[in-house]
């Protein structure tokens, strides 16, 4: 099996997933009340109604809506918004650099803490460090959001007035949000990378290695955490993807201007067009994340990329 | 030995700090070892052998604990026993593949060791000396070995990677812990060669670590037997095999089955057999998927045909991946077939209803190889005993059921505290004797054992060998007996086939098979078996080059016929059949040279 044959089948792969996910979008928003009466209100009388469907072409049969809808993506359109009528991937691309600002440092804090932190841990294992860290993780990664976030406003906006609750208003916004999307990811990639290098520390090479003269510090640094990192990589990927998916809480709470706040408030509005268009766009990261991973991993590990000679 | 010592162990113990305690794995041991020479460490497992040479490097962890004098060419070991790592004493282990790191090539961890040991060498230079070095140690085109990851070479070919990693660095000791134990015979018998062409071109002293009183009878000069942590006797090589001084060598010695021991037994049994296999085949094709081509089926058995009498023991013999296994799981009927007619007590198999499929299943078992894998964790003993006879609703009421648990268990020597202690609370030999006593307790016709002993040291195989014997003898047992090892086998088989990829090549008593073996590949075999008797050294011995090719796509022709010294034109073409010896009707071998065709 070579490289080119894995990599295409999992592009094709991703493709899939991205209809299934589109598809099913597209069929739960349409069964999931009419956008009409949120957009209108109770009062709205049939004929405005009968209008409004017949403007945005949902009086037509759900499959005509599926094809039409379909044939737009393909050609770049993404449908408009029934608030203004703007096309909904300029709505939400508006959006998108805010949630990148936070995810981007969300997943920088994750790495920078949790992977020396499992490292750390790794090769203290047993000891007062390892038992510090863990014990941090795990708090890391059960605390919900939402509480963590109501907590840091609690000390920070509220008691000491330090730092402001809400909004982008300034550079140090930032922070909390990014503390907050950060804390989960941080212990389960410190739990993984210590269960990883602990895992890679057993192997026997480490101690033919040693034999061959190369010190401690050399075999951890060039042979154990090359082979730890080839099961860590994977879970980042999959905590990649959630990232943008986890901001909705997070923006939402301290009301950050990025998509996760946006597909909140567009749900609620009933804005079809606007709410697919940011379930694709997740949906793609996800799938982009993974994608990524698969070939980080294949390109990590030589194993991946040819079966082993037949052992039977 | 006219120099002084190269290394020099003086009251070296070693204990490690467990969770459950302290353990003194090796007790004031004296040892020394001289330049150019080889020393025989020999011992069953948990004797101390790897903790001393783990000790010697200063690699036993931080559980370990090493007390007593250590020197290296006169100067104590201490602090700086990890400066001596590699450029003083190398070593290399016994699981070869392992001990190389799987996500880097092979060229890479050699320049690794030479950029560390030999700073001098220009990274040109380095690349050529990684080249000559896999040459060194025989490997077949060094160019694209160095290229290689370790998944994509074999055993024997990472052990010689991993003997070029250890040159590298130009070690004067070498210390070899179990080097050969995961390889096949053949392969072995290159391996071991290989080391010894090195001392004798480098003078390379060397510590070769092993259980198999064989291998030093071969190629040890001098040899320390080990047992539970202490050196119980220093000898050269000849004095030990003529004179053992300890009773524990004596033991030693008396356990090991030789393929020269002429007691072996030869009496045939004249009744009906008892399973009759014809034309086994199993093929093994990979899954074809999309964009890719169709790989051509393994071969893992191919047309395997023989019989087994009640009372009599069949031996399937060969290396690993010749098909011995497959052959004992489709007997036994955990895996299906792609051809072929297996016949019990005259009925096809598997037979009719699963009613009658599960009474055949009764008076068949099988006993793996490793019985703490084949032994369920977490259930007593007594408790695994006793799952047969609730799975065939049989045995009579719970007190008769565990009256047959206890008399089971005592026919294969264990007393009745086995019965509430589950797998890991007793020894390895206790339970390859409940595995065995599972299988019994059904009171099977016959048993499929697929190299029961080969876990076990060789004191503990010696007693499971007498075991079964005297089981066979008392029940009248069938034995289908596959090993990879050919001196077991002269013990306990009335007639051995010799496998080799998935064909049976030889099929005789084990005296005419060792007398006069006829296959190329048997005697190529039989010649890689160290025998335990130094006085053999000088016996002519066959290496047989490479390894067993890969079983896919097997084209017409021999299937030995690449490895074979003595083949023909017609052995490319014609694949022979396993038929009688034209001056042995006794003695059936598939070859033309034997047959006296080619």
């Amino acid at each position: 099996m070579d490289a080119t044959y894995v990599i295409l089948r999992k592009c094709l792969r991703a493709l899939l997933t991205l209809w299934i996910v589109v598809s099913l979008t597209f069929v739960v928003l349409r069964s999931a009340g009419d956008p009409a009466i949120t957009i209108l209100g109770t009062d709205a009388t049939p004929a405005t109604i009968a209008e409004f469907h017949h403007q945005w072409g949902l009086d037509r049969p759900l499959p005509v809506q599926y094809v039409v809808y379909f044939a737009n993506i393909l050609h770049g359109d993404f449908g408009a918004s029934f608030l203004d009528g703007r096309p909904a991937l300029t709505v939400v691309a508006e959006r998108i650099p805010r949630t990148l600002q936070l995810s981007g440092l969300g997943l920088l804090l994750m790495l920078s803490i949790g992977i020396p932190a499992g490292v750390a841990a790794a090769l203290n294992r047993g000891r007062a460090l390892d038992r510090v860290i863990v014990a941090g993780a795990v708090m890391g990664h059960s605390v919900p959001s939402f509480f963590l976030a109501i907590l840091l406003i609690l000390l920070f906006s509220v008691r000491w007035r330090l730092l402001p609750s809400g909004g982008a208003v300034a550079a140090h916004t930032i922070i909390m949000p990014a503390i907050t999307i950060a804390a989960g990811g941080t212990g389960v990639i410190a739990r993984f990378t210590r269960a990883a290098m602990l895992d890679a520390l057993r192997q026997p090479f480490v101690r033919a290695v040693q034999a061959r003269g190369l010190g401690w510090s050399r075999v951890v640094r060039t042979h154990v955490m090359p082979n730890a990192a080839i099961p860590t990589v994977t879970m980042i990927g999959f905590l990649l993807g959630g990232l943008v998916a986890g901001a909705v809480i997070t923006e939402t709470v301290f009301a950050w201007p990025g998509i996760g706040w946006l597909i909140v408030t567009s749900v609620a509005r009933r804005d079809l067009a606007v709410v697919q268009c940011i379930v694709l766009l997740v949906a793609s990261t996800m799938v982009l994340a993974n994608l990524t991973v698969d070939l980080l991993y294949v390109w990590l590990d030589p194993r991946m990329r040819a079966p082993a000679p037949e052992d039977a | 030995m006219s120099d002084s010592p190269l290394l020099e162990l003086r009251g070296l113990s070693v204990r490690f700090h467990t969770p459950e305690g302290v353990v003194d794995a090796v007790r004031g041991i004296d040892l020394a070892v001289g330049p150019g020479e080889i020393l025989g460490l020999v011992g069953e497992s948990g004797s101390g052998k790897s903790a001393t040479c783990l000790a010697v490097m200063d690699l036993l962890g931080p559980r370990g604990e090493t007390t007593g004098e250590l020197r290296f060419r006169g100067r104590p070991i201490g602090a700086d026993a990890a400066a001596l790592r590699g450029r003083g004493i190398g070593m290399i282990f016994q699981e070869p593949r392992a001990s190389l790191d799987p996500v880097f090539t092979i060229g890479h961890q050699l320049r690794e060791v030479l950029a560390l040991h030999r700073p001098d060498l220009t990274a040109r230079a380095a690349a050529e000396e990684a080249g000559s070095l896999l040459h060194r140690v025989g490997l077949p085109a060094p160019e694209r070995q160095l290229r290689a990851y370790p998944h994509e070479i074999s055993g024997g070919m990472a052990q010689r990677v991993a003997i070029a990693l250890a040159l590298a660095a130009q070690p004067r000791l070498l210390l070899a812990d179990e080097p050969t134990t995961a390889l096949d015979v053949t392969v072995q018998a290159q391996v071991l060669e290989l080391l010894l062409r090195l001392r004798d071109e480098t003078g390379l002293a060397i510590v070769l670590v092993t259980h198999d009183l064989g291998i030093v009878a071969r190629y040890a000069d001098r040899v320390s037997v080990m047992r539970a942590g202490q050196v119980v006797e220093h000898a050269p090589v000849q004095a030990l095999f003529a004179r053992p001084a300890h009773a524990y060598t004596r033991q030693l010695l008396d356990a090991l089955p030789r393929t020269t021991d002429r007691t072996a037994r030869t009496e045939s049994a004249p009744t009906p057999p008892l399973l009759r296999v014809v034309g086994l085949t199993r093929h093994f094709v990979h899954r074809r998927r999309l964009f890719r081509r169709a790989t051509p089926p393994l071969h893992a058995v191919d047309d395997v045909s023989f019989d087994i009498a009640a009372g009599e023991t069949l031996a399937l013999v060969g290396e690993s991946g010749c098909g011995k296994s497959t052959t004992a799981l489709m007997v036994a009927g955990l895996l299906g077939r792609t051809a072929g007619r297996i016949e019990f007590a005259g009925r096809d198999l598997p037979a009719g209803t699963p009613a009658q499929r599960r009474a055949l299943r009764r008076e068949l078992q099988i006993v793996l190889q490793d019985p703490g894998e084949a032994l369920d964790p977490r259930l007593s003993c007594g408790a695994q005993v006793v799952e047969p006879l609730l799975i065939h609703r049989t045995g009579g009421n719970r007190q008769q059921r565990r009256d047959t648990v206890r008399t089971t268990l005592r026919s294969v020597g264990l007393d009745d505290w086995v019965i509430d202690r589950r797998p890991h609370e007793i020894s390895g030999g206790q339970r390859q004797r409940v595995a065995l006593a599972r299988a019994l307790v059904l009171q099977p016709r016959m048993l499929v054992l697929d190299e029961p002993t080969s876990a076990l040291d060789v004191s503990i195989q010696a007693q499971v060998i007498d075991l079964l014997s005297r089981l066979q003898r008392e029940r009248s047992l069938a034995y289908l007996f596959i090993s990879h090892d050919l001196r077991l086998v002269l013990r306990i088989a009335h007639r051995v086939a010799v496998v080799y990829l998935g064909r049976i090549v030889e099929l005789a008593e084990p005296a005419r098979l060792f007398a006069t073996p006829r296959h190329p590949y048997t005697q190529a075999l039989l010649s890689a078996v160290p025998e335990p008797d130094p006085a053999q050294r000088g016996r002519r011995r066959i290496l047989l080059p490479g390894e067993p090719p890969n079983p896919t796509g097997i084209g017409a022709g021999c299937r030995f016929r690449q490895r074979c010294a003595l083949a023909q034109p017609i052995c490319a073409q014609i694949d022979p059949a396993l038929a009688p010896a034209p001056d042995d009707a006794g003695h059936q071998v598939a070859c033309h040279v034997a047959q006296g065709i080619a």
